[in-house]
């Protein structure tokens, strides 16, 4: 990974970030194998770069974003962020990026754009995972955010984390980080960004409906089917009779900059 | 025999004859051991009480596996190992033990409240927790008295490893968040060993 120029950005508040080794080698990321493992061992083949982003869809000015120039640009900073893994484990990440809503401003959204879709990258040659298998996910991999969910100035397109380039196995060469929200939010190794005037389908949505919802904002009073969201194994004490449960916050910590996005909403309906 | 005290070397031979398979209880209680061990030297990785928790259930579900093996094995390959299925079904209950021990205490460090919601409300926890406890009577009947003393009965009662099988199945399949490499194997192993059980019988 080579080093990024970037600054202190809003919002990291005094976390410890979970150390290297833990947020390189302990990721999901099916398109490189379903454990935990996988990613950081299938992924050296991947080529992140030369690599292009377009926005497109309700736009006024169609985006097509050249990531290297991104990679040099003055606006990178850095975000420590919780992130909240819907499997109930969490780490804290000091990501590089670029926040979503100023490269959406540049393409100018239609005002009939109420949603934001995310695709990731297809490419079974370099992505052992998405070469069938039995997992059922339909390739590639898609998200989406309520448009103003996309706007808020938490949402991040991350460039880097620890002030690299992302490795291959974090997302590379780009990828959304949305902290209020579960993990699987957090598309990676995005190629298309478009604005609809609907709410688009989502992956892991598509593949189990009841476990995991449209909004997936990280709430520890609904439960997922299978398990408690209450609390949250953090990670990174590599000891098994020293490993720490800790308590899962609203909206994880971020209530005060989300909340009033799902005001009158039924979260329980909504999850 | 006489007492203890004038045993012969040839009566030390024939007893450890008789009795050298006692031995393969300590030895399959060795994953458990190296998974503790990996656990204190930080081998188990970034979460390792998920880890351990994962693999106790693995190695309970293997033994089940064996377990369940002995039988067709002997009907359809002529092997007869029949006198292991108290070893591997005594190992298939310590590693279940252990697997909802960990659950317990090292993943909820004992937070009952959490507990009651997931035995009460999540059928994956149920039916895990089912097949944990139709395995007691199992356990608990599992030595030459009760044979013995239960007869027909005893043959009746360890039948309940058939649902055991069943409901540990979807519990497995149920705890990984789609099919996978991983899980695959181990369910079609079962299916194939409960298919066994149904195949009509040939008439002498």
């Amino acid at each position: 990974a080579a080093s990024l120029e970037t600054h202190p950005g809003p919002y990291s508040g005094n976390l410890t970030p979970t150390p290297h080794e833990d947020v390189t080698h302990y990721n999901n990321f099916y398109e490189f194998g379903m454990d935990k493992a996988d990613p950081a061992a299938h992924s050296q083949g991947f080529h992140p770069l030369p690599w292009t982003l377009e926005i497109t869809g309700l736009v006024r000015k169609p985006v097509r974003l050249d990531v290297e120039q991104l990679l040099r640009s003055a606006a990178l900073e850095e975000r420590i962020y919780r992130m909240r893994c819907v499997e109930a484990w969490s780490m804290v990440i000091p990501w590089d990026g670029i926040p979503l809503a100023s490269l959406l401003k540049d393409a100018d959204p239609d005002p009939r754009a109420t949603h934001v879709a995310f695709e990731s990258v297809l490419r079974p040659s370099e992505m052992p995972g998405q070469n069938g298998g039995l997992s059922g996910i339909q390739w590639p991999y898609v998200e989406g955010l309520r448009l103003d969910e996309a706007m808020n100035p938490l949402t991040l397109l991350a460039l880097g984390i620890y002030g690299e380039t992302l490795p291959n196995q974090n997302g590379a060469p780009i990828r959304l980080v949305v902290p209020w929200k579960y993990g699987f939010k957090g598309i990676k190794s995005i190629q298309r960004i478009r604005l609809l005037d609907h709410e688009p389908p989502t992956t892991w949505n598509r593949l189990a409906s009841d476990e995991y919802g449209f909004y997936a904002n990280v709430n520890p009073q609904v439960d997922h089917p299978r398990w408690s969201q209450a609390t949250e194994r953090v990670i990174g004490a590599h000891s098994l009779f020293g490993a720490a449960r800790q308590p899962t916050l609203m909206f994880n910590g971020y209530g005060e900059q989300v909340a009033d996005l799902y005001r009158g909403m039924d979260l329980r309906k909504n999850f | 025999m006489s007492s203890d005290s004038t045993r012969s070397p040839a009566a030390v031979g024939r007893m450890l004859k008789r009795h050298w398979r006692v031995i393969l209880y300590p030895i399959g209680m060795i994953p458990a051991l190296w998974l503790v061990w990996q656990g204190q030297h930080g081998a188990l990785g970034a979460d390792p009480v998920n880890v351990f928790e994962r693999s106790l259930g693995l190695w309970a579900f293997r033994f089940l596996l064996a377990c369940l093996a002995l039988a067709p094995l002997k009907r359809f390959a002529g092997i007869n190992l029949l006198r292991y299925r108290r070893l591997t079904g005594l190992l298939t209950f310590f590693y279940a033990s252990l697997h909802l021990l960990a659950y317990v205490g090292l993943d909820h460090g004992f937070d009952w409240g959490v507990l009651w919601t997931d035995i009460t409300h999540r059928l994956f926890i149920i039916l895990g927790m089912v097949a944990l406890v139709l395995l007691i009577p199992l356990a608990l009947t599992s030595n030459a008295f009760s044979m013995r003393l239960m007869k027909r009965r005893w043959k009746f009662l360890h039948r309940l490893i058939y649902p055991v099988a069943v409901l540990a199945g979807i519990h497995f399949f149920l705890s990984f968040k789609t099919l996978n490499d991983v899980s695959a194997p181990y369910l079609a192993g079962l299916a194939v060993l409960l298919l066994c059980r149904v195949l009509p019988r040939r008439r002498r």
